[in-house]
C-alpha cells in the first residue's frame, strides 16, 4: 500500500472534483438569501408608490422617511447581532428612552455649571451618560444570559419593562429637554444635514459597513455566527461563548441607546415614551431582512433593508390617507409574509 | 516515555457508574482500538482525556506529567484532538470558517486584525488535498455529506500539531469509500507518529488499522491485547460478556 503523503493540492485541483454538485451563484450567497428577494420587493414597492403618489419622491417626504428608518435601522443592526447568536432583545425600546433621558437630563444638570467654560465637555459628559445607561442595560442582560442561563426572551422582556418604568420613574413623566451652551451642537450632530443628506441615515450607513466588516471579516464575528450555528461546537473549539453572548448584548444595548440620543434631536426632547413598541419593528426588521430567529443567519444589509420596507410600507399608508392603527396591524402581517415566503422558498429548494 | 496514562479513573453520573478502575496506557504514534456496546463508558472515557469534565477518581499524567484539564482547550494546549460521534460543526458556516473555528488565521491592518479569508482556506484546501477528500474550503457544512464532514472534522485536528486524535466512530455514518479513506488517513497520521485512539463498532476497521484493542464493558476496561493475539471473534465475545476478560 501506498501511504506517501499526496503533495499539498492548490485550490484548482481540489474544485477540479466534478461528481460533486455545484450550486450556482444565484443559488447560493446573497442572491439565493431572503435579503435579495425583500431588497427587489422594496425597490418594485417603491417605484409603485412613486408612480401612485407624486408626493413620495418629494425632498421632504424622502428626509423624512429617511429620518425615521434610520433609527429602526440603528438598533436593528445590534439586533441582528443577538439574533445571529440565537438570542433576542425585547428590551430595546425602552433602553432607546432611557439612554435618551439620562443624556437630556445630563445635559440639564451640567448646565450652569462650571463645565460650561470648557466648550462641548457638557456635552461629551451627557452623550457618555446615555450611552453609559445603554451598556448597563446590555450589560445586565448578557451577565443574566450568559453567566446565570436565564433565557433571552424572559430576560430581556423584564428589562423591557424595568427599563421603561424606570424612564417613567427619574422624569416622572415629564419629557426632558436638552439644555446648555452646546445646545445648538447637540441638535448638528443629531439631527443636522451633510451634504444635504440627513446625519441619522449617514451615521446607519457607517454602522452597517462596520458592522459587515466585524460580522465577516473579524474572529468575533465569525464566532457570533457559530453561535448561532451550534453552541456546542463553539465551545468545544475553546470560543469564549460567554464572552461573545455578553458583548452581543451589550452592542445591542449601545445601538439602541445612539439611535435613542438621535431621537432627542429629532423631537426636541425625550419624553418618557419615547419609541414604545418599536422593539417590534426593529425585530421585525431584522426578520424581514432574513435574520433567523432560530441564529446562524443574518446580516447588516438585511437590517438595512428590512427597515426600510417597514418605513416605505409606513409611510404608503400614510400618503394614502389610511388610518395609523392600520400600520401596527400591517407591521404584523409582513413580518408573517416575509418569514412565509422564506418557508416556501427553502421548501422548494429541498425539494 | 508513554504518552498518555490514565490510572484507576473513574467517573460518576449521579448514581449512574459510567466508568470504574479504568487503567489504560498509549505509546506515541500508536493506533488504538476502543470497542465497547453502547453505554459501555466509551463516550465518558474519551470526553475525560479530551478535558470536557474531569474525573470522580484517579489520575491522568500526559507525557509523564500529571495533567488536570477542566476544559476542551487545556487537552488542546498539550497535543490532544478530538472528533467526536455528533460531529461539533456549525452548520451555517464554511469548511474552511469549521476546520479553523476558534483559531482563525489573522492578518493585521493597523490596530486591527481581520480574518486571514485566503490563507484559511489555502491551508483548508491542502489538509483536504492530504485527506483525498472531495470537500470544498468555501463550501457550506450544510450542504455536505456525511463523508464530507467528517472530512471537515478530521481536517481541523490536523491543523495543530496533535500528537493524539481521538476519533469517536470516525465512520459510523459515511460511504464505504469514504470509511477506506477515514482509514488510510489514519495510517497515515501513525507514521507521522501521531497516537490515534479509535473508537468504532465496526470490527474490519479496528482490525485493519489497529495494533492494540481495548474493550470497555459496563464501565470497565475487560481486554487490552494486540490485535494480532486477538480475533474479531474473541472482541465480539468481550463486548457482549460472553466472554468475561482477556
Ligand atoms: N452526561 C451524562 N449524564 C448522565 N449519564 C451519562 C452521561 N454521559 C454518559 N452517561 C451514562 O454513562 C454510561 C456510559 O455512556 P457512554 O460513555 O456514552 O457510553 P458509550 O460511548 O460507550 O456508548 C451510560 O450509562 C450513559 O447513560
Ligand atoms: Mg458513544
Amino acid at each position: 500500500m501506498n501511504h506517501a503523503l499526496p503533495p499539498a493540492s492548490s485550490r484548482d485541483d481540489v474544485s477540479g472534483f466534478s461528481n460533486v454538485g455545484r450550486v450556482r451563484w444565484w443559488q447560493r450567497g446573497f442572491f439565493a438569501s431572503q435579503t435579495a428577494y425583500v431588497a427587489i420587493a422594496l425597490v418594485i414597492i417603491m417605484i409603485v408608490m412613486s408612480v401612485l403618489s407624486p408626493a413620495f419622491l418629494s425632498p421632504g417626504n424622502l428626509a423624512n422617511v429617511a429620518k425615521n428608518f434610520s433609527f429602526v435601522g440603528i438598533v436593528t443592526l445590534g439586533v441582528t447581532l443577538v439574533i445571529v447568536t440565537g438570542g433576542i432583545d425585547l428590551s430595546v425600546g425602552s433602553t432607546m428612552a432611557l439612554s435618551a433621558i439620562i443624556c437630556a437630563m445630563t445635559m440639564q444638570a451640567v448646565a450652569g455649571t462650571s463645565l460650561d467654560s470648557i466648550p462641548v465637555l457638557g456635552m461629551l459628559i451627557s452623550l457618555g451618560a446615555g450611552l453609559a445607561t445603554a451598556l448597563a442595560v446590555g450589560l445586565v442582560n448578557g451577565l443574566l444570559i450568559a453567566r446565570a442561563g436565564l433565557s433571552p426572551f424572559v430576560t430581556t422582556l423584564g428589562m423591557l419593562s424595568i427599563v421603561r418604568g424606570l424612564a417613567y420613574a427619574v422624569t416622572e413623566g415629564r419629557g426632558q429637554a436638552p439644555t446648555g451652551p452646546d445646545v445648538d451642537l447637540f441638535y448638528g450632530i443629531t439631527d443636522g444635514n451633510l451634504a444635504g443628506f440627513p446625519v441619522a441615515i449617514i451615521y446607519l450607513l457607517v454602522l452597517a459597513v462596520l458592522v459587515g466588516l466585524v460580522l465577516h471579516h473579524t474572529a468575533f464575528g465569525r464566532h457570533v455566527f457559530a453561535l448561532g450555528g451550534n453552541e456546542k461546537a463553539a465551545a468545544l473549539t475553546g470560543i469564549a461563548v460567554e464572552r461573545v453572548k455578553i458583548a452581543v448584548y451589550i452592542l445591542s444595548a449601545l445601538s439602541a441607546g445612539f439611535a435613542g440620543i438621535l431621537m432627542v434631536g429629532w423631537l426636541g426632547s425625550a419624553p418618557a415614551n419615547l419609541a414604545t413598541g418599536y422593539e417590534l419593528t426593529i425585530i421585525a426588521a431584522a426578520v424581514i431582512g432574513g435574520a433567523n430567529l432560530t441564529g446562524g443567519v443574518g446580516g447588516p444589509a438585511g437590517a438595512v433593508i428590512g427597515a426600510l420596507l417597514i418605513e416605505v410600507i409606513r409611510n404608503g399608508l400614510v400618503l394614502a390617507g389610511i388610518n395609523a392603527y392600520w400600520q401596527i396591524v400591517l407591521v404584523g402581517v409582513i413580518i408573517i409574509v416575509a418569514v412565509l415566503v422564506d418557508r416556501l422558498r427553502t421548501l422548494r429548494l429541498t425539494l | 516515555m508513554s504518552l498518555l496514562v490514565l490510572q484507576d479513573v473513574g467517573k460518576e453520573f449521579g448514581a449512574i457508574q459510567a466508568l470504574s478502575h479504568v487503567d489504560l496506557t498509549i505509546q506515541p504514534g500508536e493506533v488504538v482500538g476502543l470497542m465497547g456496546d453502547n453505554g459501555a463508558g466509551k463516550s465518558t472515557l474519551v470526553k475525560i482525556i479530551a478535558g470536557n469534565f474531569p474525573p470522580s477518581h484517579g489520575k491522568i499524567l500526559f507525557e509523564d506529567r500529571e495533567v488536570h484539564f477542566t476544559k476542551p482547550v487545556d487537552a488542546r494546549s498539550v497535543g490532544i484532538e478530538v472528533v467526536y460521534q455528533d460531529l461539533a460543526l456549525a452548520d451555517n458556516l464554511t469548511a474552511a470558517a469549521n476546520v479553523f473555528l476558534g483559531r482563525e488565521l489573522k492578518r493585521k491592518v493597523g490596530p486591527f486584525s481581520f480574518l486571514d479569508h485566503s490563507a484559511m482556506n489555502l491551508r483548508t484546501a491542502e489538509l483536504f488535498g492530504e485527506l483525498k477528500s472531495e470537500t470544498r474550503p468555501d463550501d457550506v457544512v450544510r450542504s455536505m455529506s456525511g463523508g464530507q464532514r467528517q472530512a471537515v472534522a478530521i481536517a481541523r485536528t490536523r491543523l495543530s500539531k496533535a500528537k493524539l486524535i481521538i476519533m469517536d466512530e470516525p465512520t459510523a455514518a459515511i460511504s464505504v469509500r469514504q470509511v477506506a479513506e477515514v482509514l488510510d488517513l489514519i495510517r497515515r497520521l501513525r507514521e507521522a507518529g501521531i497516537a490515534v485512539v479509535l473508537i468504532s463498532h465496526r470490527m474490519p476497521d479496528v482490525f485493519s488499522v489497529c495494533e492494540r484493542v481495548i474493550v470497555m464493558r459496563r464501565g470497565l476496561k475487560v481486554a487490552d491485547k494486540p490485535t494480532s493475539q486477538s480475533s474479531p471473534e474473541e472482541v465480539t465475545a468481550l463486548i457482549t460478556g460472553a466472554k468475561e476478560a482477556a
